[in-house]
């Protein structure tokens, strides 16, 4: 161990925010293709219009979705016990959010493939619950996790998970699923108004304003609802640098005490805050008609309401409202020092790479989408 | 206990995703260094044929490419889904790995697959060839990590137990990359994928000549096949004679069970050719060749190959070790943690996984009886037929390949392409093989190393998340449903690419400036076809 220049502490807290980059990564980056898959009957009606949109983002959309495929990676590499009680915990969840996700790809490769009016509207269907159902879904998800999930371990780690399906869809769940999905939305409008002409981006426009505006009420009636809710706060003395036992603390429920970072560290409410800000901006800037902004203020809307739920849980990941103490929480549920340093290097390593390469092909790609753009494009879908 | 029905359906649920994404991602490693060589010649010679080769293989990889994607991500959340407890109990060493083929390898290849198909004119020519080297590049790194990662689960080199986290945890990660095993299946699975991809080409190439369509275009693609699929065939075999001496070292009762090695024969030892199984499971009847085995599985002259009988004794010996590991540990975490529990956990942890075995008998592993101890033994044999007979059936692939794409490869040198009418419709026929030689050695792969998940550290069955029997019935049903539309679909629209061929003009902007698809798939067929 003593060749690690970083003690186990630091690297745990460079994880957690490196997962949360990743995390708001994807939803930034693979919310544009699932926002506007979510958009794509309503704000195209016409095979035109739809093959418009699905050009739009069809030559990035697989490289978007990689970073859900890291942030997967980087849960199982760096927090194994996250890794193990979400993935399997949240098991018909996943399962609906992989059926999405496999349809997707298909819908984006077949879909253009036949020119026939019955199957292009199959696949429009399978694009728009492609993206729809992912974005309410995670959002679900991370509304359970404030909520804590039914789980417990016992001496040997093995993993028992007593809710089912149904259990994850409460009323506070659903919220937190609206407003991912209405970000997600929002950003897929900003994509959209961004980078066409007439009619499309007029009505991409609209759903924008109105998305944004549900964002930012939903969000605010999340923060609310919270300060009513049971938070879990940590009542032991908890080492940081001790070996990964999600098991050797205690915790309290606290009512209201998701909201206890925030009088902790004020500069929290930097989170919340830039949700509510780039969230209304993005609402201005779509009124306004300009694009660029728009997208901008919209992506940090979305980092900011990621970033609220990670700060809200602090330092948990993962609390279980059927045994607190087993809940999991960054200083108790990572790799071993040795793995967190060499995932290190290599994220911080690739990480840049990878922006400057994602960069360029944006650059690439850049310009507006049309119809009469497409038809010059033997490869269009 | 675990309830070995949600085992089995999870095994299944595994073996089916696992097999189906593997339908997808040879052909991408193939075809992706395949289209990089066409664009390649395209580049330095400037002959617009090869560049409408690189174009219409590429269609046809792109409707593959969806299909590994969409069935990929699936395989990533798996085992944190119904493998929990492998998750929780390996996931330090296994997971990097992983999350590295995403950072390192998958970024890159799903970042530039768009431009290959959308940067035709937006990029000058030596900028489209980087590109789509850059996809084949990042299909090839995507296929390092996963063996990387799969080659631990068959040789776990580099890392030890913790009692404290009670986990695997990695100590020397130099040793999880350079894994001899993992080295030598990243070679042979590489291989196996060009070979496929080889013989993609080469059997609709095939196809093409032989109705007398799109020649010019076919010749050219028959020849390029023809020569990679034999390098790639003459590897495939030798790299994975090398997988299999790596595995004689590792994972000796693999190695047994695919030779139905009941018994240590004197050494060198004979190779079964063919065998008939009697009564007891044993070979009653069989033609072998005097000291092969012994030569192709040891390299030697004088080491014995154990067979199975005298390797399950040995497992006996592991698992009393691994009781004696399992009592210490059960001290440490449970309030005993005395420097002589550890100490005597410390001699003991590299039998663990052989105590675990015992799980399946009963909870307080040592305390187990002589009988649970030799059952446990015994669970340690793989079935032995199953293994037998896809080994034989790959392997003798392998050779039939060489064979196969030399003639190809002779002829071509020769001229002689779309001479020989019957020997076109019979190479037509091949396409199906690679996938049967490949899916035979996943399965050898995997289901050769049962009972364990990871070998000799951490059995099968005591890995699955505790799920309800209703959660996978419900996934599996899903699964095997939504796989079976979209394969019926994908092979529809790919016979649907092949019969409208390649485009005479593909460079857009010219007088020819109509839209693909409506000129690869005539619009009132395709509604005919629909509306029927």
């Amino acid at each position: 161990m003593s060749t690690i220049p970083l003690d186990y502490e630091t690297l745990r807290l460079i994880w957690w925010l490196l997962l949360g980059l990743l995390l708001i990564g994807f939803a930034i980056m693979g919310g544009r293709d699932l926002g506007v898959g979510a958009l794509l009957p309503f704000a195209a009606r016409t095979d035109e219009e739809r093959r418009v949109l699905i050009n739009l983002v069809g030559p990035t959309w697989e490289g978007n979705q990689v970073w859900l495929v890291v942030g997967g990676g980087s849960i199982f590499a760096a927090f194994p016990p996250l890794y193990a009680v979400s993935f399997s915990g949240f098991y018909l969840a996943m399962i609906v959010i992989l059926l999405a996700l496999i349809l997707r790809p298909a819908g984006f490769k077949f879909r253009g493939k036949i020119e026939d009016a019955r199957w292009r509207t199959t696949w429009d269907w399978v694009l728009f619950v492609g993206g729809m159902v992912p974005a309410l879904i995670m959002g679900v998800a991370m509304g359970n996790v404030l909520l804590g999930a039914p789980f417990h371990l016992d001496a040997s780690m093995r993993i028992f998970y007593t809710g089912n399906f149904f259990q994850l869809l409460m009323p506070f769940a659903l919220l937190a699923g609206l407003v991912s999905l209405g970000m997600i939305v929002t950003q897929g409008a900003a994509v959209i108004a961004g980078r066409t002409e007439g009619i499309l981006a007029e009505r991409a426009r609209r759903y924008g304003i109105w998305a944004g505006l549900a964002t930012i009420l939903l969000f605010g009636l999340g923060g609310v609802w919270v300060g009513f809710m049971d938070g879990h706060v940590i009542t032991s003395s908890l080492d940081p640098h001790a070996p990964t036992n999600p098991l050797a603390k205690s915790v309290e429920l606290v009512r209201g005490g998701w909201l206890g970072n925030y009088r902790l560290y004020p500069w929290m409410m930097a989170g919340p805050a830039i949700g509510m800000a780039g969230m209304a901006l993005a609402v201005l800037a779509l009124w306004a008609r300009r694009r660029l902004p728009a997208l901008l203020a919209s992506s940090a809307g979305i980092f900011g309401i990621v970033s609220t739920a990670g700060l809200s849980l602090f330092p948990f990941l993962l609390p279980s409202s059927s045994m607190p103490n087993a809940g999991l929480t960054l200083w108790d549920a990572t790799s071993s020092p040795m793995t967190l340093f060499i995932m290190l290097l290599v994220a911080g390593f690739f990480l840049p790479i990878i922006v400057l390469y994602t960069g360029w092909v944006f650059r690439v790609m850049r310009g507006t989408v049309s119809t009469e753009s497409l038809g010059k494009n033997p490869n269009a879908y | 206990m675990t309830d070995m029905l949600v085992v089995d359906l999870s095994r299944w649920q595994f073996a089916i995703t696992a097999m189906y994404h593997f339908i997808f991602v040879p052909l991408t490693l193939g075809l992706s260094l395949l289209m990089a060589i066409m664009e390649s010649v395209y580049v330095m010679t400037g002959r617009e044929i090869w560049r409408k080769a690189t174009l219409f293989w590429g269609t046809l990889f792109g409707v593959n490419f969806a299909m590994g994607v969409a069935t990929g991500i699936v395989m990533e959340f798996q085992f944190g889904m119904n493998w929990s407890y492998y998750s929780h109990y390996v996931g330090d060493v296994f997971g990097a790995p992983l999350a590295i083929e995403g950072l390192m390898a998958f970024f890159l290849e799903a970042s530039f697959i768009g431009l290959f198909f959308f940067g035709w004119e937006r990029l000058s020519k030596l900028g489209h060839l980087a590109v789509t080297w850059l996809v084949a590049l990042g299909a090839n790194f995507s296929a390092l990590w996963i063996l990387i990662a799969n080659g631990w689960m068959q040789n776990p080199v580099g890392a030890t137990f913790n009692p404290d986290t009670m986990r695997m945890e990695v100590t020397d990660f130099m040793a999880v990359i350079f894994n001899p095993v993992a080295q030598a299946k990243f070679v042979h699975t590489v291989s196996a994928g060009y070979l496929c991809g080889a013989v993609f080409i080469l059997a609709i190439s095939a196809l093409y000549l032989a109705r007398g369509k799109h020649v010019e275009l076919a010749r050219r693609s028959l020849v390029v096949a023809a020569s990679f699929g034999l390098a790639s065939a003459l590897s495939v075999v030798v790299l994975g004679d090398e997988s299999g001496y790596v595995a004689t070292e590792h994972q000796k009762m693999k190695i047994a069970a695919m030779e139905a090695a009941y018994h240590t024969e004197p050494a060198p030892a004979p190779w079964t050719l063919l065998a008939i199984p009697g009564a007891d499971g044993e070979p009653a009847f069989s033609i072998s060749i005097p000291w092969v085995g012994g030569l192709i599985t040891t390299r030697s002259f004088d080491k014995q190959l154990p067979g199975i009988s005298e390797l399950v004794e040995h497992a006996q010996t592991r698992i009393r070790s691994g009781m004696i590991a399992y009592g210490a540990l059960q001290d440490i975490r449970g309030g005993s943690d005395t420097p002589e529990a550890r100490a005597t956990f410390g001699d003991h942890w590299a039998d663990l996984g052989y105590g675990l075995l015992l799980k399946k008998y009963r909870d307080d592993v040592q305390n187990a009886t002589d009988e649970q101890i030799a059952s446990a033994a015994q669970d340690t044999v793989p079935s032995v037929w199953p293994l037998f007979w896809t080994f034989r059936i790959m392997m003798g692939l392998g050779f039939y390949f060489i064979a196969f794409f030399g003639l190809w490869f002779y002829r071509a040198s020769r001229g002689w392409i779309d001479t020989n009418k019957g020997l076109l419709w019979f190479s037509v026929c091949m396409l199906p093989l690679p996938w049967v030689a490949i899916e035979s050695g996943w399965f050898i792969a995997e289901f050769g190393r049962q009972p364990w998940v990871v070998e000799g550290v951490l059995p099968t069955f005591y890995a699955a998340s505790g799920l309800k029997v209703s959660d996978l019935v419900i996934s599996l049903g899903f699964f095997t449903t939504l796989y079976s539309i979209l394969f019926v679909v994908m092979v529809i629209l790919m016979r649907r690419i092949v019969r409208a061929g390649p485009k005479d003009k593909l460079l857009p902007g010219g007088e020819d400036d109509e839209d693909f698809v409506i000129a690869a798939l005539p619009a009132n067929a395709a509604t005919k076809e629909m509306g029927s």
